[in-house]
């Protein structure tokens, strides 16, 4: 082999090598990373008890409960199988609305989660907001998969 | 393999410092363009989005700058390798030149998303693997510059520096996965995807227009910077002599 070969072949060397240490810590991290639960999950006992989880869903459609003294609000979370009451306190983001995908972070008490943050997920369809409308008039409830809000 | 031996002619110092003088202003003058065109028609003419309003407007900023800090990565890390193998020192200077302009992107990146993500997501940060990759982005970007100016020998330089910046090609497709492989809060791809881009017409025409802006700004920007480092090593030769006192 000569000089520039043996460089050549270091360097290929370096980066599978790298990429399959990196592409097995990450197959076994992925076992563990669980951004979030669903309400299932939470029902079915698999969420953390004592400390803080995040919980995530849709907001249901009618549920908001707002107070009229406080920043205080309830709302309940689904994911279409189970659906939890969710109490928060605080400022929402500006696209909590009925039917947005949220996390909240928090922890269970009584059957109900309270919430010491809550984040709103969007998704990557940008339009106009008449673009939207006319998409929902003639019918249309999903765009590229995903649902139209 | 052997390179062709019009590259190293095309590679030499000299001969880059005259091409890259010419190709300058060219670069320079068509970003100025792109970019008053991309902003007009981002910033005025698109429409507000559906969902988010205004605020999603930070997108004709954030998203060619994450673009580019993925981009230039490469660029280094190419250029790094090519230096590696071939010994070209136009290359290692690329590599160099290449590092701070692609550290800048990707600060202009995580802070835009971070104003972004306020409003919207009602965070200004989140450990999210899309964000936390990036960030480890910029401090692959930041551990290059420190490397590279702890070591005195420009060769030596070049070599580490080269080393780290292949090492931490791996990041780049977790970067751009990211957001497949873990549920994150960060959306997904919306135009860097097989499918047809999810954003109305009106709006991808002044992203793209930007993507084109902010590519022209690093082309200038890092043959400058790559200019001033060849006069620099090259200081002791006679062209650089004759440049200097020519004035030009």
């Amino acid at each position: 082999m000569t000089p520039r070969q043996k460089r050549m072949s270091f360097v290929a060397v370096l980066v599978t090598g790298v990429a399959i240490a990196i592409g097995l810590a990450l197959m076994a991290l992925n076992e563990n990373i669980n951004h979030f639960y669903g309400p299932k999950q939470v029902k079915a006992g698999e969420a953390p008890i004592d400390h803080n989880f995040r919980l995530g869903g849709l907001v249901v459609t009618g549920s908001i409960k707002r107070a009229t003294d406080s920043l205080k609000i309830n709302f309940d979370l689904t994911d279409t199988a189970e659906t939890i009451t969710v109490q928060y306190e605080g400022i929402l983001p500006d696209l909590f609305r009925e039917g947005q995908g949220i996390v909240a972070t928090g922890k269970m008490s009584n059957g109900m989660f309270i919430a010491e943050q809550v984040l709103a997920k969007h998704d990557e369809n940008y339009m106009p907001p008449e673009v939207a409308d006319t998409l929902k008039e003639s019918g249309m409830t999903e765009h590229n998969g995903k649902p139209l809000k | 393999m052997k390179l062709p031996a019009i590259v190293h002619k095309f590679s030499s110092p000299r001969n880059f410092y005259v091409m890259s003088g010419k190709l300058i202003p060219w670069f320079g003058w068509a970003c100025l363009l792109f970019m008053v065109t991309g902003l007009y028609y981002g910033l005025v003419e698109a429409p507000p989005d559906y969902q988010q309003g205004e605020s999603y407007r930070i997108i004709f900023v954030h998203v060619p700058s994450a673009w580019m800090s993925m981009f230039v990565y490469m660029v280094m890390a190419i250029s790094g390798g090519i230096g590696l193998i071939w010994r070209i020192k136009l290359a290692d200077i690329m590599a160099s030149a290449s590092a701070p302009i692609g550290a800048a992107f990707t600060f202009l990146a995580l802070a835009t998303g971070s104003l972004w993500g306020k409003p919207m997501w009602g965070a200004w940060w989140v450990w999210d693997a899309r964000l936390t990759s990036e960030l480890i982005l910029l401090f692959l970007y930041l551990g290059f510059i420190a490397l590279q100016a702890s070591i005195e020998d420009p060769r030596n330089a070049a070599r580490a520096g080269a080393v780290l910046a292949l090492v931490g090609v791996v990041n780049i497709p977790i970067i751009h996965y990211s957001v497949e492989w873990w549920s994150t809060l960060h959306q997904g791809a919306t135009v860097t995807k097989l499918d047809k881009p999810s954003i109305h017409l009106s709006m991808l025409i002044p992203l793209l227009l930007m993507a084109v802006a902010f590519k022209l700004y690093y082309a200038t920007s890092v043959l400058m910077r790559a200019r001033n480092e060849v006069l620099l090593r090259e200081q002791n030769s006679r062209w650089v002599k004759e440049v200097v006192e020519s004035g030009s």
